[in-house]
């Protein structure tokens, strides 16, 4: 999977290190199954390379230094624009959502940054990774090796899977940690009001940012699930990152056509924004459980479709 | 190389139909589970109409929290005038959807960063809200409207009032006037609407006091007040309302032939009498003018917390005036023609609900300062009648932009876009048209607004005239 990728981006020096992982190192699918250890521990053996691989690669760092950039750049732009002592965001609610709040209290960052990186940023990047999954692999020559080692395709697609949520999650958590260090470096932080008026104390705001990071990473599954079927599709790569990213941008766009208010309520994208509802008191769980219904029921239909698909295509790459 | 070709080849189709079916099932129950929700019209023992309000009138629901779906469908033309939003013309353009943004944006230039209640109930008046209401006896209430990734709160706490718009971070603070509930106890006639008033905000002149009205409870209080020989009220089957069980009553005006009111229902809680859906119908069909519905209603005590407000640092406060006025002259003006409004409402009149939206209405369109209000018949058929000095041109909203437009030609233009002419003995004039509240404004400066057709507007300017 990932030599055609380093070659592709020019980076070969990489090459031989990060796709040492399968087969060979201690833990691996094929050793592991020599010595007849279950099917649990092959698993997690498949998961940890499929990790590695995945985390080292230079692509994935590339991603995530974006996405930790982008926290930091909005902070310093509020800073810098408030410096005089204005208010930030200009008032009547322009510009990313809570970003009036920020000056008043740096963990707002958190959730500015999220909300300004969840429309395209975040989901681009796991467009990115999932749309690689598998099509990466046949574009590189190595599906076929992968599945000689007797991994079996159902458990490379869940392995193939689970590494894209952890690195929805992982994607999620760099934006929000780069937000809450530069939020808490440029502003003053405290006790935090909540959308409704109440104030809470800072360490339940901490919770809730939390919270809200892990709803933002759960709003990105449905999107991962079906850069994983659109994987599967294709031998090339590049062709599924596209179709996955161009798949986003057109639902996202249909997202905001009034017009089409009809089919809006079943786009994954449509309830991403609900991650807000983590900050009324009490909690407005309506569209936060819809959200996660949407997500659940893609990742579904778009997982089976992947699985039947990988399990009944010839493997030719 | 065993792998190459799949283990099971051959079974493709059936491997297909996993995703296949998971995606029908969830079509079907997308499909069916809202119509098998909806469709269950709940075994009550049998209520007569007096059973029913009697009933409503003893309710005496001082706690309760929920959820409030409120969803407008006025007919509001887009007028590209109001906030500053640009597009001179644009207006037959975008003219049409009653949730265009470019209404909404231009509220919120026309505002900055106030948390301003009227500003907002006007924003109530258009497309799809949800509210989220608690209450615990006539001095605590708050009513937050839910939107995207921000809040507005208002909240009422003994005697502070506060608004707190999180979008923006601006908060407004006034003290409620003291005795505020007992006073909305007394404009009821015989007091039972004290009792019901848990979302009493004071007609008295609190600062908000309308946004606190969206809730159904308040509809079905105005629509009821109308008298018997205007009214009809009947009790029409039942039906499940937040998950309880409800009685639905029929309100359909009678002898108001030029009322664009078709008919209104309200779903009054079986157990405790609360009105927990109000919906209104416009004679000319379609979708509902007005709903208002609890999604989630709770009547155990709200948690005491959640009535109490601190603006955080650094957040824009607004201090109300001495007498519970905007600190603004401009919005204490707007406040004052509030209150007038407000007043004729308590005189009485019946068929009150369709005010608020002329409140708003007036609020809107009228320029700085109208002197006299004057009611034209009585209820639902009647109209209001303003007079605004400045001629009607001048109460138009937008006028000033078709102003700066140049000739007046454009201007007229500009005021085809969303008003259409009239005649009559009165003169000539200009209707402004929603499908449920209609104005005239005539060339000599008289404003007559109600919830009637463009007939009976004509009409009460007639016979006012003569």
């Amino acid at each position: 999977m990932s030599r055609a990728d380093l070659i592709g981006e020019g980076v070969p020096a990489v090459d031989g290190e990060a796709y040492t992982t399968y087969g060979t190192s201690d833990g691996s699918p094929g050793s592991v199954d020599r010595d007849g250890r279950t099917g649990g521990r092959r698993a997690s053996g498949l998961l940890r390379s499929e990790l590695l691989t995945t985390f080292r690669r230079w692509r994935t760092v590339a991603l995530l230094g974006v996405l930790a950039v982008i926290p930091v750049l909005v902070g310093i732009a509020v800073k810098i624009e408030t410096a005089d002592g204005g208010q930030g965001g200009g008032g009547g609610g322009q510009g990313p959502a809570f970003i009036s709040q920020i000056t008043n209290n740096g963990l707002f960052l958190v959730f500015t940054s999220l909300a300004a990186t969840l429309p395209f940023f975040l989901p681009m990047a796991v467009g990115v990774i999932a749309g690689d999954s598998v099509a990466g692999e046949a574009n590189a020559g190595t599906l076929r090796y992968l599945l000689v080692a007797p991994a079996g395709r159902t458990r490379l697609l869940l392995v193939k899977y689970a590494s894209t949520m952890v690195f929805c999650l992982v994607a999620t958590l760099v934006v929000a940690g780069f937000a809450l260090a530069a939020g808490a470096a440029l502003f003053p932080v405290g006790e935090v009001t909540l959308l409704s008026g109440t104030t809470v104390s800072f360490g339940e705001g901490l919770l809730r940012a939390l919270a809200i990071a892990v709803a933002v990473a759960v709003s990105l599954t449905g999107l991962a699930a079906l850069g994983l079927f659109v994987s599967t599709l294709t031998n090339s790569g590049i062709a599924a990152m596209a179709a996955t990213v161009g798949l986003l941008l057109m639902v996202q766009i249909v997202d905001t056509v009034p017009q089409l208010h009809a089919v809006q309520p079943y786009l994954f994208p449509h309830y991403w924004l609900s991650f807000a509802d983590l900050l009324r008191d009490p909690v407005y769980w309506d569209e936060l459980v819809r959200n996660l219904g949407l997500q659940a029921l893609y990742t579904a239909v778009f997982g089976s479709a992947a699985w039947a698909r990988l399990t009944s295509r010839d493997i030719t790459a | 190389m065993a792998q190459i070709q799949p283990r099971t080849s051959g079974r493709k189709a059936v491997r297909y139909g996993i995703p296949a079916g998971v995606a029908g099932i969830a079509a079907l129950t997308i499909g069916l589970v809202p119509a098998l929700a909806d469709s269950g019209a709940p075994d009550l023992p049998k209520i007569s109409t007096k059973e029913l309000l009697a009933k409503m009138a003893a309710s005496d629901t001082q706690q309760m929290s929920g959820t409030v779906k409120v969803s407008t469908d006025l007919g509001l033309p887009e007028l590209p005038g109001v906030g500053g939003s640009g597009g001179k013309q644009g207006g037959g353009l975008f003219g049409g959807g009653p949730q265009g943004d470019g209404e909404r944006d231009g509220g919120h230039g026309g505002k900055g960063s106030v948390a301003d209640p009227q500003q907002k109930l006007m924003e109530l008046a258009s497309g799809e809200h949800t509210l989220r209401v608690a209450a615990d006896g006539p001095d605590k209430q708050r009513v937050s409207v839910v939107e995207d990734t921000s809040e507005f709160s208002f909240i009422h706490n003994g005697d502070e009032v506060w608004t707190y718009d999180s979008g923006s971070d601006a908060a407004f603070h006034a003290q409620a006037p003291k005795g505020a509930a007992g006073e909305h106890g007394k404009d009821g006639k015989d007091g039972k609407d004290g009792k019901k008033g848990e979302h009493g905000k004071g007609h008295g002149g609190a600062p908000g006091a309308g946004i606190g009205d969206v809730t159904p409870q308040k509809a079905a209080e105005q629509v009821l007040k109308a008298s018997e020989d205007s009214t009809s009220v009947t009790v029409d089957g039942t039906a499940k309302v937040a998950g309880r069980d409800a009685y639905q009553l029929l309100v359909k005006p009678k002898g108001a032939p030029h009322s664009t009111v078709d008919s209104v229902r309200i779903a009054v809680d079986a157990e405790n009498g609360t009105p927990l859906k109000f919906t209104l119908v416009p004679k000319d069909g379609g979708k509902p003018a007005v709903d208002v519905a609890y999604t989630k209603v709770d009547f155990g005590k709200p948690e005491a917390g959640t009535f109490d407000f601190t603006p955080p640092k650094g957040t824009d406060v607004t201090e109300a005036g001495p007498r519970g006025e905007h600190a603004k002259p401009d919005k204490g003006e707007m406040s004052k023609r509030f209150k007038e409004l407000k007043k004729l409402e308590k005189n009485g009149e019946p068929g009150e609900f369709g005010k608020h939206f002329k409140g708003e209405k007036s609020e809107k369109g009228a320029g700085p300062g109208f002197t006299g209000l004057d009611t034209l018949g009585k209820g639902w058929g009647a109209v209001a009648e303003i007079d605004a000095p400045g001629g009607a041109a001048g109460g138009l909203p937008g006028a000033s932009a078709s102003g700066k437009g140049g000739g007046s030609q454009q201007g007229d233009k500009f005021l085809d876009s969303f008003t259409e002419k009239a005649k009559g003995e009165f003169g000539t004039g200009r209707v402004f048209h929603t499908r449920l509240v209609n104005a005239l404004m005539t060339d000599d400066g008289k404003v007559y607004v109600g919830a009637v057709t463009k007939e009976g507007l004509i009409k009460a300017a007639d016979a006012a005239a003569k």
